[in-house]
């Protein structure tokens, strides 16, 4: 085993974190203030909003075992986004291994391999590339020193290929150079090899973790045990803004299985010999919540208006007060359009294994905040964050919903008051009404046109709850400086900057339940309303919806990506302007986190069922390090997105977040699934961008106008529903 | 209760509430870990197991009606050295991504391919109603057809 010790630390690997050269949209903010600036380009160039851990040694991040397999320690987590198999080949090809050799894991909090930020934003291996490559390179180059060493060489007189240095006519596996070595020279970091020269990098390798998940292993944080393990269920609340204040746990003492009740401060809960004991005894508990006031649907859809709450203009080209200028003959056009509280709905419930014993914690769980989930147990069990190890496990999906978890903490202090591991996780019911939903949003688009036709002035003012705020992708100070919610505004600027006055605002609206990020944050409904209103102000103009946009997309850099991928979506899609019959065809294009995605979907009306046939999906991720996965997040995205345009919805009613099941909560199953998706991938830049949200964007403002077409009506809310 | 079944070919007898959903005799008693723990309102099918060749929701099965049945998990279906068909199909097509819902999907579809080896897509869209919130369908539709010509063409499995 490669030992960490002695080991001669050099800063090898200089990397400017909040520098580099981000993809910028190039809007001209309305940021007097430059740190304000500084935040909308973290938006922008997801490497730079990603990965703040130690890329200064090899050592924490690989162990080679005697059977020269290579195991990659990942400060990110696994959620299906396929992280770790793009890691496995970056590191496969400059380590110069088989990839089938190298083994993926997360790394617990004890390696000390820690990244500071969360898993999500579609960043990883974008953050990764420059210093994974780097890391792999380094840790090649340490392993031919050592390898010369042992073969009695120079190293120049060796070479490493294949998980073996030979030389002079002597060949050692990686596994039998690292055998003994606990010292190690940590060498410049090496030239990265050429692109063309990969064997495994941009192209479609299986994922590492795809025979695991064919099998059934038990990965999932939901799988986890310790030995002696006890049972926890806590009481959690059903209604909006329920505080805890005291329980009633007479008829729950005594109950078969019981071990304790855990009364705290904040939470009650139960632990017992089996989860169904523990279940059973917490539902005999009676809790006293206070709710101060009583919400409905109706109550959360008039706060969620554009005009309420604090406004913040997030971008604007050409003159102020464009209204003011117009002439006569110019028209003006406005629509609003509006999205629905969405639930995360991941199938996988919220939970954790903990053990606490003498001064430390271990808990096994499923979290995209690693580092934050160690701060919060270390805090409240009075320990230091060193003595907490989290030991991250395969999420059953991610989605954003592991980006609090509070329960970690209740499951520590559970395990501290019985002196024994503990497991306790969400039922269905409490994961749908304790979700930190997507906020529901509203939006007004409003349009100048002159007398040619010509777009003068586009404005989108969009209202929504917190998507950002408190989530550990963004420092908490984040929103006092930029003024408004950086997860809400994702894809709330408009794109078409060839119009000759452009402005976005952001309204942010406090809500009374938790929001947060759902795939994609804000892309989704505000790309529904852009991508909706182009495509009306298209059809009231006479003109070609997709030229239309080419007309007003600017000419630089990232201008020429979106024209690419539209251009490219157009053809490949054969984009038809008209119905035909009960079918027709819908456009939408997006650009978020520097990566532009277009669509051409194919829609059925039938029996005013809204039924996705066919979508045609083309994106500029920069350099996709893995197509096939790259593929497989815009299959997923297309789907997800779809799910969320037709049939998604939750709502209030006497303060209860509803429904509380699948099913009822209607999500897209198989029946509604697209039969034919075909995605294009344009490597526009040869360095990985942003992939698992991008292709959410257009999704919606796709289908509506497809079904437009197909019936004259247009759908201006989230769910469509022609019903 | 005592309960006696065979699951993956292996006579077991267990102790539990014969009321208890055989999902956590399942997961908790026998540590199968394959079958998975979604919704407990059988809404979902993370949890499909089968039956005595039967796609059944193991959380809403309650433990009792196990008795004297052959049931047959995840684990049971294939390994690693030895997939199913089904399995076989799911890895050639590179279906799953957060991967918690897929065994429940593999389970289904073996079941409806014993009984119907191949099934048009309508047959498809009415037997597997899982849920997958990854959105893998369209790589799981093309697993399934696949994995129907597998079936059909290996004589261990037709």
């Amino acid at each position: 085993m490669a030992e960490k010790k002695k080991l001669s630390r050099r800063k090898f690997i200089v990397r400017t974190l909040l520098g580099g050269t981000g993809v910028l949209l190039g809007a001209t903010y309305l940021g007097r203030n430059t740190l304000r600036r500084g935040f909308y380009d973290l938006m922008d160039d997801p490497s730079m909003l990603t990965y703040m851990g130690d890329t200064e040694n090899p050592v924490i991040w690989f162990q080679i075992s005697n059977d020269n397999v290579v195991t990659l320690h990942s400060p990110k987590v696994e959620m299906g986004q396929g992280t770790f198999t793009g890691m496995a080949q970056m590191a496969a090809d400059e380590l110069e291994i088989d990839v089938d050799n190298i083994q993926v894991v997360h790394a617990a909090t004890s390696t000390g391999n820690i990244d500071q930020m969360s898993t999500g934003g579609s960043t990883s291996i974008a953050g990764f590339w420059q210093p994974l490559r780097e890391l792999s390179a380094t840790m090649r180059e340490m392993i031919k020193i050592e390898g010369a060493k042992k073969l009695e060489l120079d190293v120049s007189q060796v070479k490493a290929t294949n998980g073996t240095v030979s030389g002079g006519g002597k060949t050692l596996t990686y596994g039998e150079v690292v055998d003994g070595v606990t010292e190690w020279e940590i060498p410049d970091v090496p030239a990265l090899k050429d692109p063309n020269d990969y064997k495994y990098v941009g192209k479609p390798v299986p994922r590492v973790d795809l025979v695991d998940k064919v099998v059934g292993a038990p990965i999932f944080g939901m799988d986890g045990e310790f030995p002696n393990m006890l049972f926890g269920a806590v009481a959690r609340p059903s209604k909006i803004g329920a505080k805890f204040i005291s329980a009633d746990t007479s008829k729950a003492q005594g109950m078969p299985g019981v071990v304790k009740i855990v009364e705290e401060v904040d939470f009650v809960g139960v632990v017992a010999k089996s989860m169904i004991e523990a279940e059973n005894a917490k539902n005999a508990i009676s809790v006293k919540w206070n709710t101060d006031k009583s919400w409905e649907t109706e109550d959360i859809e008039n706060l969620i208006q554009v005009g309420n709450g604090n406004d913040m203009i997030i971008q604007k080209e050409g003159s102020s007060g464009w209204e003011s200028d117009a002439k006569e003959v110019d028209q003006f056009y406005s629509a609003e359009y509006s999205s629905p509280i969405g639930a995360h709905a991941q199938i996988e419930p919220n939970g954790a294994v903990a053990i606490v014993e003498n001064d430390t914690a271990t808990l096994m769980i499923s979290t995209q905040v690693v580092k934050i989930t160690r701060s919060e147990v270390a805090k409240r069990l009075g320990l230091d964050e060193e003595q907490v190890n989290i030991v991250p496990t395969f999420l059953g999906g991610g989605f954003g919903r592991r980006l609090h978890t509070p329960h970690a903490v209740q499951v520590a202090v559970m395990s501290k008051a019985v002196n024994a591991p503990v497991k306790c996780f969400f039922n269905r019911k409490e994961e749908f009404q304790n979700d930190t939903f997507r906020p529901p949003t509203h939006h007004v688009m409003k349009a100048q046109v002159n007398d040619e036709g010509v777009i003068t002035a586009l404005q989108h003012d969009f209202a929504s709850g917190d998507v950002a705020i408190d989530s550990a992708l963004v420092p908490g100070f984040a929103h006092t400086i930029v003024g408004t919610d950086i997860g809400a505004i994702r894809g709330g600027q408009i794109q078409y900057r060839n119009i000759e006055n452009v402005r976005a605002i952001s309204w942010h609206v406090e809500l009374p339940f938790a929001t947060s990020w759902w795939r994609s944050l804000g892309l989704l409904a505000n790309t529904f309303a852009i991508e909706s209103f182009m495509d009306e102000l298209a059809i009231k103009k006479d003109k070609d919806p997709i030229q239309m946009r080419l007309d007003y997309i600017q000419n630089d850099e990232a201008g020429k990506r979106l024209r690419k991928v539209i251009e490219v979506a157009r053809e490949k899609g054969g984009y038809a302007n008209t119905a035909n019959g009960n079918r027709a065809m819908g456009f939408a294009a997006s650009t978020d986190a520097g990566t532009p995605c277009a669509h051409v979907v194919e829609v059925l009306v039938e029996n005013n069922e809204i039924k996705v046939e066919k979508v045609t999906c083309v994106i500029d991720p920069g350099f996709a390090v893995n197509p096939d996965q790259v593929k497989a997040q815009c299959e997923g995205s297309i789907i997800m997105g779809m799910s969320a345009s037709l049939y998604e919805k939750m709502y209030v009613e006497k303060s209860e977040l509803r429904p509380t099941i699948y099913g009822p909560y209607k999500m897209a199953l198989m029946r509604h699934a697209p039969k034919e998706i075909n995605v294009e991938i344009i490597n526009g830049t040869g360095t990985p961008g942003a992939v698992g949200e991008p292709p959410l964007g257009p999704i919606a403002a796709a289908i509506a106008n497809a079904v437009f077409r197909i019936t004259g009506k247009r759908l201006r809310q989230m769910p469509l529903s022609l019903a | 209760m005592k309960v006696t079944f065979t699951i993956n070919g292996e006579s077991k007898t267990v102790e539990t509430d014969g009321d208890n959903p055989l999902l956590w005799v399942i997961r908790d008693t026998l540590d199968l870990k394959g079958t998975k723990f979604g919704c407990g309102k059988a809404a979902c099918g993370a949890c499909t197991i089968h039956v005595d060749g039967e796609a059944v929701r193991s959380c809403s099965f309650a433990a009792k009606y196990a008795e004297g049945k052959n049931i047959t998990t995840i684990e049971g279906l294939g390994n690693k050295d030895n997939p199913h068909p089904v399995q076989q199909a799911w890895i050639e097509e590179i279906v799953p991504q957060c991967g918690y819902c897929q065994p429940g999907f593999m389970m289904a579809t073996a079941a409806m391919l014993s009984k119907n080896p191949n099934p048009t897509d309508e047959d498809i869209d009415k037997k597997i109603i899982n849920v997958c919130r990854c959105g893998t369908y369209y790589r799981m539709r093309k697993a399934i057809k696949k994995a129907a010509e597998l079936t059909t063409n290996s004589p261990i499995n037709s």
